[in-house]
């Protein structure tokens, strides 16, 4: 018996998402602006689905309040930009400032339990736009501009925006990969199948559930910065709008909760289906409401989770295979 | 505004907060759901109400009435289709499937009605714009001391209920041991369809104290759902009485919040919120840590 | 004529099986006693008889009816009622509330709170007392006298003694003679054996979910009840009867 880690065809498609990332990079050289734009927004769902996923599935905190931090990150680009720092500067301290802001955010709302961490982190969020909302120097409830980005062309700047999109989408793609492949990784499948058992055998539930609030906190962060950098306007009702959650939500239940490749093919379907029904208003997202919450009821595990036990499939090698010399497969 | 005037407000501020929580704090009690589309219910009955106000030109309250009997019925289809699957599943269910149930209601109501606010004010009698003039600076609604007199009375009912009744006995024992209370012959199904019913038509009554006390529009739900945890919070979750005085308690910090500042009244009660909680479950250890 | 039919019963929590292939009549007026070991299976049986655990496979026929998917609280109107493991009441109940809602069934007899008083004398004064304040043996009679509101035809108790100091047993297992003299069909489960071969006509004994030995009373050795129990010289499978 032997444990493994790759099989063939995780190795095979780990290598093909290195040529796919490469691939994606010269998007700006190839596509106008307006398409590029697009699949920014595109690059946006994907950080946002792998990380509330992230904490959902894999640290088992059901969030309503990430927006919290999405706005954060738009709100403290706009800021820094207006200290005179070069733009692209700015939002790398957004996001910074995001993720800082989630560690003291985490010794509190760490220890609620699940109602109480789920609206809880949505009236945080709340908080955060209404403190915003009473900034003037932040625009107020009528929305301030990104107006530092006027020096570049278009054609630069959404290149630029892509490209940042992409690093950051790659970035926390492989964070969470590496995460899920270490020890960490092994602990955080325990806590979610049982947390007092986990718990008993020495895992430290609170520290893994923080590095994941944590590591959230700097994607969404990551996510609010795109969108103000992609968009050039934001204003609090739409920069903390719990709207962010409903799509969090939808992405990761449909394309798979506590799966790796899961949110990637949700926040795909989302981006499809939003480019599609672009003049659906609300017929689209009552499907999408009532979607997610079919899903929540008859397919817990999502697509993904579908394909996973229908196909024995693991795409990305985060799990363990125990490969017995008789031929006969188990896996976790 | 005086203090004294804040006080009062906030007090009718905080029935008004604690009968749109009561339906929210029963479904917690009993099931241990929390439902996150409470507030687009209690939106919905309002809708209902006004349709009927629309339709009969009667007045809000016998609006009420007719509609609170649909919203019963919904309430029971509510219950079979989403709640009872969301039971057996794990924990997070529930918030989950009520999370897109919410969705679905906004969005629905914004087809049917289009986004235009809406209000209840004009077709609920002139006794609801009245009040007495105590002093130059403090006066007491009428409808003010109506919705604190109904929700006293709403929360006295439901206490009596569950005191003395074989209903609220058998309501009571499934909240604490689902399991036993079937053996002894208790259908928890009918106990958790009767908790929905009580919640969903409470809700709906908090609905038409919204749509008569200012206004409404399909969105309005979420903030409701929110008012509505932070009061049973605050009265500490699954205390039925707890929930009236949160609400109050609520009510006074927004009030007193807009004593401060004009914009800083929905800011206070997060904050007493937010507050409660860490005093709740992270005050003591943490102060701990930090003294080390 | 039996009252109780279980067949071929198998039980299952996920994929640990708890009871395996088990089948026994208990006939009418009977009072059986089903013993073994920790984990043997014997709770789990005991729920699904009363309804509060659906079986893998197998059938539970009450009366000549098959009830295997009937749930818990219809089975109490059929005449079924178990007492719990750990008695299980409700806490912020008193005891006459804790009694009077086991009384939705609307079953004729002669059981009512009055009925339960006297024959459990030690609950007269703990009347108004809620549940969670009482001591062991009092919360022990209310359990019974809970699932003799329902005027059952079938009387399963789970572990009546557990917990309790002797002396408490000793006056709780006095009233339910009381009790069931009166004719009410039993099936209990006792970890004290010489009580259990006391009370009981009948003995099934159970482990690892399979019925090991079963048989009258009186007629079997002791010793071949506790060889059976803790699984010495196993005998063939089905079960070995006095």
């Amino acid at each position: 018996m032997r444990v493994q880690r790759w099989t063939r065809t995780s190795l095979l498609f780990t290598g093909g998402t290195g040529v796919v990332a490469l691939a994606l990079a010269s998007v700006p050289l190839v596509f106008d602006p307006d398409v590029v734009q697009k699949l920014t927004n595109l690059l946006i769902l994907v950080i946002l689905a792998a990380m509330w996923n992230a904490l959902a599935g894999y640290g088992g905190l059901l969030s309503v309040g990430q927006q919290a931090f999405i706005g954060i990150g738009a709100y403290g680009t706009v800021f820094f930009a207006g200290l005179g720092v070069s733009p692209y500067v700015a939002m790398l301290l957004a996001m910074v400032l995001a993720g800082a802001v989630s560690v003291p955010i985490s010794f509190f709302a760490l220890r609620l339990r699940a109602a109480q961490f789920a609206i809880g982190m949505w009236v945080i969020a709340e908080v955060a736009s209404i403190l915003v909302r009473l900034d003037k120097n932040l625009g107020a409830g009528t929305g301030i501009s990104l107006i530092q980005m006027n020096q570049y062309a278009p054609n630069f700047r959404q290149a630029y925006t892509f490209w940042m999109a992409l690093g950051f989408a790659v970035l926390f793609l492989a964070a969470l990969f590496f995460l899920l492949r270490s020890p960490l990784g092994a602990s955080l499948q325990a806590i979610r199948d049982d947390e007092d058992a986990a718990r008993s055998l020495g895992v430290r539930v609170a520290s893994r559930k923080r590095l994941l609030f944590v590591l959230a906190g700097f994607g969404c962060g990551a996510a609010g910065v795109l969108v103000v950098a992609n968009t050039l306007f934001i204003e609090p009702g739409s920069a903390f709008s719990v709207q962010w959650s409903a799509y969090m939500i939808f992405m990761v239940l449909v394309g798979g909760l506590g799966t790796f490749e899961g949110p990637i093919l949700g926040a795909i379907l989302l981006f499809a289906i939003q480019t599609i029904f672009t003049q659906g208003g609300p017929w689209y997202l009552v499907g999408l409401g009532a979607t997610a919450a079919l899903f929540a009821l008859l397919v817990p595990r999502g697509l993904w989770g579908a394909i996973e036990e229908r196909l024995g499939l693991r795409l990305m090698p985060v799990g363990y295979r125990v490969v017995s010399t008789e031929k006969t497969e188990v896996s976790a | 505004m005086t203090l004294v005037n804040a006080i009062v407000q906030g007090i009718f501020l905080g029935a008004f907060y604690a009968v749109l929580a009561c339906g929210l704090s029963i479904m917690f009690g009993v099931m241990r759901i929390i439902n996150l589309a409470h507030g687009d219910v209690a939106v919905l009955g309002a809708y209902l109400t006004f349709v009927v106000v629309e339709r009969t030109g009667q007045s809000a309250f016998v609006a009420f009435a007719i509609a609170l009997p649909v919203m019963l019925v919904l309430g029971y289809i509510l219950q079979i289709t989403v709640l009872e699957r969301s039971l057996k599943a794990g924990i997070l269910t529930p918030l989950l499937a009520t999370f897109g149930l919410s969705i679905v209601i906004q969005n629905l109501l914004l087809i049917a009605f289009s986004p235009d606010v809406r209000s209840l004010g004009g077709s609920a009698g002139a006794f609801t714009t009245a009040s007495w003039h105590v002093t130059s600076e403090l006066s007491i609604s009428a409808f003010g001391v109506l919705v604190l007199v109904v929700a006293v009375i709403v929360f006295g009912a439901l206490q009596l209920f569950l005191s003395y009744t074989r209903a609220g006995w058998a309501m009571r024992a499934t909240a604490e041991d689902p399991d036993a209370a079937e053996l002894v012959g208790i259908d928890s199904r009918s106990v958790y369809a009767r908790a929905t019913a009580l919640a969903v038509g409470i809700a709906a009554l908090g609905g038409l104290f919204l749509g008569i006390r200012s206004a409404f529009d399909p969105v309005s739900g979420p903030t409701q759902l929110i008012f509505a945890f932070e009061a049973v919070v605050i009265g500490g979750m699954g205390s039925l009485w707890g929930t009236l005085l949160g609400g109050i308690a609520l009510g006074l910090a927004q009030t007193l919040g807009a004593q401060l500042h004009p914009q800083f009244s929905v800011l206070a009660g997060h904050l007493l919120f937010l507050a409660v909680l860490m005093a709740r479950f992270g005050g003591a250890r943490l102060t701990l840590r930090l003294a080390r | 004529m039996s009252l109780l039919g279980v067949e071929e019963l198998d039980c299952r929590y996920g994929l640990l099986q708890a009871v395996r292939g088990v089948s026994f009549d208990v006939a009418q007026g009977e009072i059986v006693a089903l013993i073994g070991a920790n984990g043997a299976g014997k709770t789990t049986l005991l729920r699904a008889v009363a309804g509060a655990h659906r079986p893998h496979t197998g059938r539970v026929t009450f009366d000549g009816a098959d009830v295997t998917r009937l749930p818990a609280h219809r089975r109490v109107s059929l005449g079924i009622a178990l007492v719990p493991e750990g008695r299980r009441l409700f806490p912020t109940l008193t005891v006459e509330e804790n009694l009077k809602v086991a009384a939705a069934s609307n079953r004729r007899g002669r059981w009512n709170v009055q009925a339960v008083l006297d024959a459990f004398p030690l609950l007269q004064a703990r009347r108004k007392v809620r549940a969670a304040n009482l001591s062991g043996g009092e919360q022990q009679a209310v359990a019974i006298g809970r699932a003799l509101m329902s005027n059952p035809r079938l009387l399963l108790l789970d572990e009546v003694s557990l917990g309790l100091a002797p002396v408490v047993v000793e006056a709780v297992y006095r009233s339910l003679t009381d009790v069931i003299k009166e004719g009410v069909t039993v099936l209990l489960v006792e970890q004290d054996l010489t009580r259990a071969l006391r009370v009981a006509g009948r003995v099934i004994c159970m482990l690892e979910g399979r019925v090991v030995l079963e048989g009258e009373a009186r007629l079997l050795d002791r010793d071949r009840v506790v060889a059976a129990y803790f699984g010495l010289r196993r005998p063939a499978a089905g079960g070995a009867s006095a």
